[in-house]
Parts: C-alpha cells; sequence; structure tokens
C-alpha cells in the first residue's frame, strides 16, 4: 500500500506501483486541473509540486511520490488567491487555459525559490512547459508581477 | 528592469463570479423570462439595415436569431446567455455574450454564459472555424439583444403607464427620466416575456458611441478565474459513474488496417479489463474513425501500458510507400511544369519571354501537425438508442450528425455536450475521437472515455497539407515587374473527403493563390495536380501559410534583384488603392463572403504596411547580425502586415527581439483578445518556420512528440511582440483574428533572416539551414 498526501488529504493506492502519479491523480483520485500533454515531461502540462519542487507527475511513479506531499493546482491556495495566479488574472495570460495549471505550478515553484527571478531566470525556468497558444509574453510578464507586485 | 512588456497594452479588469454555466440536456435553461416566436433560420442580415451582407445565412442551417433561445432574464436579475461557439482560445465565448449583453443594456457583472450542446437547428451554424464567428454573429447577436431590450422597454411602459418613447433601458434597469422612476430587469421579465417579439426590421442598434463593452478591451474572459484554479473543464476532466478509460492502437499507415492481434500480455497489466478492435473506415472517409484496437482499463495509465504490450498486424494498404523526400521531389517537378489554370490576366507567356529578366523562386512548405496541447479526447455514454457525448469540438453540429450516422440513430437522439477546447486550430473540426468513444460506449454498454495520446495526436492528425510553390516574375529593363505566374501543388483537403481529388479546393486556391492582390499586367496561377497519401485536413490559416510564404518570399527576392527596399518593393507591388477584380477567377470563394462586403481592397493593404511601417520602425537601424523583413497578406477577409527582427549568432542561431504586427479586422469586439491571438499567430508562426515538419518513411509519420516535433518555448519566443490595430471605419464589417495573423509571419521572419545574413530560405522549417 503507497501512501501520500495530495493537497493536505492522505491518499492510498495498492494498484500498480509504477502507475504515473499523473493518472492517479486525474483518474483515481479524480482532481482534473493536473493537465495530461506529452507523457514524456516534455510539455509541463502536467507539472505539479513535490515537497517544494516542480515534478512532471506524468513520468512521476506513485512509487516515486510515496510518503510525500504532493500539490496541484486545486490545492494552491484555498480561494485561488496565490500571487501568481492573481497576476495571471491580471494580466491575462491564458487563451485556451490548458497548459495554464502547470505554467502556473511552475511559476509558483520558480517563486519558492527565487522570489525575485530576472528575465533570464523565468524564461530558463519556464521553458519546460509549452503554450501552443503561445501566451508566453504574458506569462513573463505574469512572474514578473507576481514576484514584484509590480 | 528587465521584463520587456507591451506598452500601451489595455489590462486587467479581474472581476470573480461564476460565469459560466455548462448545459446539458438535464439542465436546460431556468428562469426564461423572455419568451416568444422571434425565430428566423435564414439570412437576416440586410443591407439596407445593416450597411453590409456577411456568409453567415449560407452557412449550414444558417443563422438563429432569437432572443428566447439565446437569453433568459431570472427574477432575481441574473441574465443568461447562450454561447453557441466553441471556445478554443480565442475567447469567442465572452464575446458573443457581451454583444448581446451589449445591445441589451445588461450589466455584465449580472450575466452568465452557457454554452450551448450542438443542435444547429435551434443555434444556427456552430462550426467555429475560418475566423468567422464575430463576423458571421456581430449583427445577429446585436439584434438578440436589441429585441430583448426593446421587449423589457415595452414591458416596463405599461407597467408605468407611460409612453414606450419616454422609457430607456439603462445598465440592466428600464428608466423613465421624466419621473424618475426605474424597474430592474429580472422585476420585468415575466412581463417582457408576454410582449410581441419585434421585427426585425423595426430594431433600432444602439449608437455605437454609447457602447459600454465592444472595442474596449476591458472584460476579461468569463474562464479566467477557473483556468487559473484547475476548475475549467475540457474534454478529458469529464468523469462519470462507472466510466471506462480507453486508448486505441491505430493502423500506422493511412487507409491501413487491422489483420490480427494478440491481447493476452495486455490483459496481464493491472488495471487493464478488456482488450477489443474499434470500427474502421476505408481511406477516404471524412471524420471517421481509423479503427484498431482498444484496450479498456480503469484508468487512462493502465490502457497506455496495455496499449504497449499489444501485438498487432497490419495491413499498410496503398500508402504503405509515402515517403516525403521522393514526394517532395515529385511536387517540385510537377510545380516546374503546366497545371490547371485558375487565374488569368493578359498573357504571362510571352511576358516572361519579352521580360528584361525573370526572377524564380521555388519554395517548399512541408506538412504540420497541430499539437493542440489538449490532446484529441472525448466521453461518450450510450445507452439503447440514444447518445450522449462530452467533447472538444469545434463543430458540435457536425459531431451530432456524425455521431448518429455511426450509430445508425436518429440525430434528435444525441445529445453533443461542447467542453472547453485545450486548443483546436483546426484538429477538433473532425470528431473521429468522439465517434471512437461512441462506438465503445455502445459496445461496452458503459460510459467511456478515449483519450489520445501525445504519440496518436502526431501520428494519426489530419495534417495540414505540404506543398512546393513556385513562381516566376518577370521584370522589364527599368525594373517593373510585369509577369508572374505561380503554380501551388499540394494535396487538397477534398482528398478526406473524395478519393482521386488531387486539385486544391477553391477554399484553398483562394487562400492567398488566386486571390493575390498584386498590380501586374500579366498574371496567371495555376494548380497541377497532387495526390494526398495522408489525411489533409485545416490547420489554422490552411493555405494561406504556403501561399502567403511564397508571395511574400518573392517580393523580398524582388527588391533585392532591383537594389529596392523590401518595404518600397512591397508597395509598388501593390500598387494603386483600389478593389481588384477578379474576373477570370471561375469561383472565388472569398472566406464565403460575399465580394460587395468584402472585398479585396489594395488600400487596407497599404495601410496595414504602412502603420506597421510608421510604428515598427521600419528601416531603424539594428545591430550587426539583426535583420529586419516585411510582410504582408489578406486573409480571412482581414489585412495583416508584420515586421520581425532577427538576430542570429556566428554560429546561425537565430533569436526575435521584436516583432510588429498591424491588424486591420473591421469592426471589433475585444480588441484585448485580438491582441492575445496576434501575439500567440507569431509564435506559432515562429514554431512552423523554425521547426515544424512531419515527414513520411514507409508511409508512417517519423515523429511522435514534442522532442522530434519542436514548437517554440518562452525562451526562444519574441522578446517583444506589439499589435497595431487599425481603428474600424463606420460599418466597417467585421473580418477575422483567429487565423490571419500566422500567415505573414514566416515570410517576415525569412525575408529578416536574408536582411542579416544574405541566405534566402526557400524551405520551411528553417531547421539547421543557418548552422555555420
Amino acid at each position: 500500500m503507497i501512501k501520500l498526501k495530495i493537497n493536505g488529504q492522505e491518499k492510498n493506492w495498492d494498484g500498480d506501483p509504477n502507475l504515473p502519479l499523473l493518472w492517479f491523480i486525474r483518474d483515481e483520485v479524480g482532481l482534473t486541473g493536473t493537465k495530461f500533454g506529452c507523457g514524456e515531461a516534455l510539455c509541463g502540462a502536467c507539472t505539479v509540486i513535490m515537497d517544494k519542487q516542480a515534478i512532471r507527475s506524468c513520468i512521476t511513479s506513485i512509487s516515486d511520490a510515496a510518503d510525500r506531499e504532493v500539490t496541484t493546482i486545486e490545492g494552491l491556495h484555498p480561494t485561488g488567491d496565490h500571487a501568481v495566479q492573481k497576476a495571471w488574472r491580471q494580466v491575462n495570460v491564458p487563451q485556451c487555459g490548458y497548459c495554464q495549471a502547470g505554467q502556473i505550478m511552475q511559476a509558483a515553484a520558480l517563486l519558492m525559490d527565487n522570489p525575485k527571478p530576472d528575465h533570464d531566470q523565468i524564461r530558463e525556468a519556464m521553458s519546460g512547459n509549452i503554450c501552443r497558444c503561445g501566451c508566453y509574453q504574458r506569462i513573463e510578464t505574469a512572474v514578473h508581477l507576481a514576484s514584484t507586485g509590480v | 528592469m528587465n521584463i520587456i512588456t507591451n506598452p500601451g497594452k489595455p489590462r486587467g479588469f479581474e472581476r470573480h463570479v461564476t460565469k459560466v454555466e455548462n448545459v446539458s440536456r438535464r439542465n436546460v435553461m431556468k428562469g426564461l423570462g423572455i419568451a416568444g416566436s422571434f425565430v428566423l433560420a435564414a439570412p437576416i442580415m440586410s443591407r439596407p439595415a445593416f450597411a453590409y451582407e456577411t456568409g453567415a445565412g449560407k452557412m449550414p442551417h444558417g443563422v438563429v436569431v432569437d432572443p428566447k433561445v439565446f437569453v433568459a432574464i431570472a427574477p432575481d436579475g441574473i441574465v443568461t446567455i447562450i454561447a453557441h461557439r466553441s471556445e478554443m482560445g480565442t475567447g469567442v465565448r465572452t464575446s458573443l455574450p457581451l454583444i448581446v449583453a451589449e445591445e441589451m443594456e445588461a450589466d455584465w457583472n449580472k450575466v452568465k454564459v452557457q454554452q450551448a450542446h450542438g443542435d444547429e437547428v435551434r443555434y444556427g451554424n456552430q462550426d467555429t472555424d475560418g475566423s468567422r464567428s464575430t463576423r458571421h454573429y456581430l449583427i445577429p447577436m446585436r439584434q438578440i439583444g436589441a429585441a430583448a431590450r426593446t421587449m423589457l422597454e415595452s414591458a416596463a411602459a405599461k407597467r408605468l403607464g407611460v409612453p414606450v418613447t419616454e422609457v430607456k433601458a439603462t445598465n440592466h434597469e428600464v428608466v423613465h427620466a421624466a419621473s424618475g422612476r426605474r424597474i430592474g430587469f429580472g422585476d420585468l421579465a415575466a412581463d417582457a416575456s408576454k410582449e410581441a417579439v419585434p421585427a426585425i426590421a423595426s430594431l433600432k442598434l444602439k449608437d455605437p458611441k454609447d457602447f459600454r463593452y465592444l472595442g474596449k478591451g476591458e472584460i476579461s474572459i468569463v474562464d479566467l478565474h477557473d483556468i487559473t484554479t484547475g476548475s475549467a473543464h475540457y474534454g478529458a476532466d469529464i468523469r462519470l459513474p462507472g466510466m471506462k478509460y480507453a486508448v486505441i492502437a491505430r493502423p500506422p499507415v493511412t487507409g491501413g488496417k487491422l489483420v490480427s492481434f494478440d491481447g493476452a500480455d495486455a490483459m496481464k497489466v493491472s488495471g487493464v479489463e478488456k482488450v477489443m478492435e474499434v470500427k474502421g473506415w476505408p481511406w477516404p472517409s471524412k471524420f471517421q474513425p481509423l479503427g484498431g484496437v482498444a484496450v479498456i482499463a480503469r484508468n487512462t495509465g493502465a490502457a497506455i501500458k496495455g496499449r504497449d504490450a499489444l501485438k498487432v498486424t497490419w495491413d499498410d494498404g496503398a500508402n504503405a510507400k509515402y515517403e516525403s523526400v521522393a514526394y517532395r521531389a515529385q511536387l517540385e517537378d510537377a510545380a516546374r511544369k503546366p497545371g490547371l489554370v485558375l487565374r488569368k490576366e493578359g498573357d504571362v507567356d510571352s511576358a516572361l519571354k519579352s521580360a528584361d529578366r525573370v526572377i524564380t523562386g521555388e519554395y517548399y512548405a512541408p506538412h504540420l501537425a497541430h499539437v493542440s496541447m489538449e490532446p484529441p479526447v472525448a466521453v461518450a455514454d450510450v445507452k439503447g438508442d440514444k447518445a450522449e457525448v462530452w467533447a472538444p469540438v469545434q463543430s458540435p453540429g457536425g459531431t451530432r450528425e456524425d455521431v448518429a450516422k455511426t450509430l445508425g440513430i436518429p440525430e434528435d437522439n444525441v445529445t453533443i455536450n461542447v467542453t472547453l477546447l485545450g486548443g483546436g486550430f483546426g484538429r477538433k473540426s473532425k470528431c473521429d475521437y468522439a465517434l471512437e468513444a461512441a462506438l465503445l460506449s455502445k459496445a461496452l454498454g458503459a460510459p467511456v472515455k478515449v483519450q489520445w495520446t501525445r504519440e496518436d495526436d502526431v501520428q494519426h492528425d489530419f495534417l495540414h497539407t505540404v506543398s512546393a510553390e513556385r513562381i516566376e516574375a518577370g521584370l522589364d529593363k527599368n525594373g517593373k515587374v510585369i509577369a508572374w505566374r505561380h503554380r501551388s501543388v499540394a494535396p487538397s483537403i477534398a482528398s478526406t473527403f473524395a478519393a482521386n481529388a488531387v486539385h486544391e479546393a477553391a477554399f484553398e486556391i483562394g487562400m492567398g493563390l488566386v486571390d493575390m492582390p498584386f498590380e501586374i499586367a500579366n498574371i496567371q496561377c495555376e494548380n497541377p495536380e497532387a495526390p494526398a497519401h495522408t489525411r489533409i485536413g485545416w490547420f489554422r490559416s490552411v493555405s494561406n501559410i504556403p501561399h502567403a510564404f511564397a508571395v511574400q518570399s518573392m517580393v523580398g527576392e524582388l527588391a533585392h534583384a532591383t537594389g529596392r527596399d523590401q518595404k518600397d518593393m512591397l508597395l509598388e507591388l501593390i500598387g494603386s488603392p483600389r478593389i481588384i477584380k477578379l474576373d477570370s477567377v471561375k469561383d472565388l470563394w472569398n472566406y464565403g463572403e460575399p465580394y460587395d462586403s468584402y472585398p479585396i481592397d489594395t488600400a487596407r493593404l497599404r495601410r496595414v504596411v504602412e502603420l506597421v511601417a510608421e510604428k515598427g520602425a521600419w528601416g531603424r537601424s539594428v545591430p550587426k547580425g539583426h535583420g529586419l523583413g516585411i510582410a504582408v497578406h489578406r486573409s480571412f477577409v482581414s489585412y495583416v502586415a508584420s515586421i520581425v527582427e532577427v538576430a542570429i549568432d556566428d554560429k546561425g542561431k537565430l533569436t526575435v527581439p521584436r516583432v510588429d504586427t498591424a491588424i486591420d479586422c473591421g469592426t471589433y469586439v475585444n480588441p484585448e483578445r485580438i491582441q492575445s491571438q496576434i501575439e500567440g499567430a507569431a509564435i506559432m508562426g515562429l514554431s512552423l518556420a523554425k521547426y515544424g515538419e512531419i515527414t513520411f518513411k514507409d508511409g508512417r509519420v517519423q515523429q511522435k512528440n514534442f522532442d522530434d516535433f519542436p514548437v517554440i518555448r518562452i525562451d526562444e519566443s519574441p522578446l517583444i511582440t506589439n499589435v497595431h490595430i487599425v481603428p474600424p471605419g463606420p460599418d466597417t464589417p467585421p473580418s477575422g483574428v483567429g487565423e490571419p495573423g500566422v500567415p505573414p509571419f514566416a515570410p517576415a521572419l525569412t525575408n529578416a533572416i536574408f536582411a542579416a545574413t544574405g541566405k534566402r530560405i526557400r524551405a520551411l522549417p528553417i531547421g539547421k539551414q543557418l548552422e555555420t
């Protein structure tokens, strides 16, 4: 039996220990904010935070998440008002929105690690997250806004 | 400050209310306050009343203008407005209801938006494609709003015992100015529903100077809060009790079929419940499923792992030898020989013979995959002769028809719930994934979700065409272009509907080939044959991509050959401000629009060039290794010009410091979303120019995922993209926004590369062509 915490709640799994965490979160737990984009850690749509680090849940097996704390977009802030989420709305970042949970989780992890990232640091940290609609200019603006309040 | 932002950009105005209600047949509109027989299922725009006509009435099921269908007012004053088009990132499910709210004087803070399901008899055409939602629905949505407003005013006048001319709807209430009395919309709803529905000709639309929302760009999309909190629902986010998860192994070659399979190892995978054949249709079959072997499991991860363990034998069929290098040579060879003549002015053969010199350019643009971030996915629940589907589809009405046909049940028994689309770009105009879910649900007697993996998406797409374009331009001794022959060779989308379709369809040649706007005495456009060997489909901007790439690259080549500035060359070729007459074109598609309303107007084309040149500081000095390029293109009846600045280092690494784009899309609703579409178009244009290429070997797509079919990431995106919107004239008809930003980008980029390096890119993608 694998035990882990997702958004503060204890979850158990006694199925395939190699099941990607993404599918446990989405299909077994039923939290659908975390998205499937590539299955190969190439696009970042499935990004969640595990023990303060952004990870790609599509290639993280659930056994690697055993006894860890996982935060998904639903658990980032109780009312959806994390600084990154607020900045995202202020800058009107999303177009289709599908990649945005992953983008937001990646940005939140970046700011935990580096509260004042510069231009290059933002671009580097966010370069694993693809947005096919092409919201990058606004993503960069929003991350900066979240980090500075300006 | 390190962050580059777009100066002058309108931003923000966040407002969090629960804005969106998903609708299903179990949740029909409640609190319907306005009723009446206000249904017109026919073209409703008449020139005397509204200054222009559109092609909306000619779309399948035309237009419905009916406040009863689109608007409901609850006693508490909440106004619910139906969005009948699909939201894939353009903002349409905000902007169309916003038009209704504007015209009926509803307070947007008291408006909820409800997504229509697929029902074109009820809602009119729902095909969300061709960049036409705003252009077809600006006037109908205004009429719906105006009708509702008129009925509210009539009800209020009766209640107050005053002439209707003395009351006025203002911000969610009807006001009698003389007495200062006012009645809220919610209070009036029941009475208003009893009012006669006004005739369309009697409706008074608001004076645009009184607009509170339209044209302002101050309203955020209704899904904004849900998207940022993970509560927005896309196709894969539907969960039903007892739902099974399926992935499908499909024939790797278009037109191939299943011979046999062994599912024993798949069945051993933990969580796998069943392995079964899925029916396929022979190619071409429009949007019918390819068939194959489905693995059914308790979760998607188990289904994928089970599929990996399948042993399948395929019959590859007639396209088993499709190979991209040979096919390119075949296309290029065809482009060097005469083809079907589609446009002919003057005598191009003798003009080319008599020319002082002839500049010839051969251009190549490969297949592209859509790779929307959300791969195709659908949920279906089929019970007996009834089917309910939840899916991210651009064509809810078409999906309903196709599900009904595929299952052999009446269309009335099919409910299509339209989720948000995690990107569409034309891929989700084809509902094969929903049909797969319907077939599996019927077979299993349970709700089924079919999830495509990224590999499925890349390898079984309805791909963007692949094309060879050849342009010969003849110059007289003064350097004036006197002859222009353009041959375009590309497999057609028509081949997805009918076998042996070897010529581009009217809607493809009308995308930048026969509608070429230059003022040249001798013009000939030709289309030699090209047989298809895979499924070809609409991809954002469609044939405009190769056509604009060729035409606008040739402009750069001519500028170089004659020693002129690119912009000056471009303006000279466009020539005098005029309405172009294309009498020699037999089937001038014009994006389905009446030419009187949407002619090719070279004054507007010139204007976007001049605007982008001014705002984008054309001719500015740039550092060594940098270069500027310009291109213009009319598509989806909008006019777009781009200037791209490139920087190329001594190893050939390409970056884009700045992009400026000017767009003239006529009358517009939400300039903030126009800006986002154009920003995104630069990214998509850069993706396809730099990396985009799907190739075939042995009939199989050779790419699989974002590692071998890369798209632009944030670290390669332009440092700044400026968007300049041409203010509309009075009664300028609205035109497309979603697609027209893409086509000019690639040629502006490659013209810039030429300016920086002297290297002319004639084949996309750029790939390693710049590496030294």
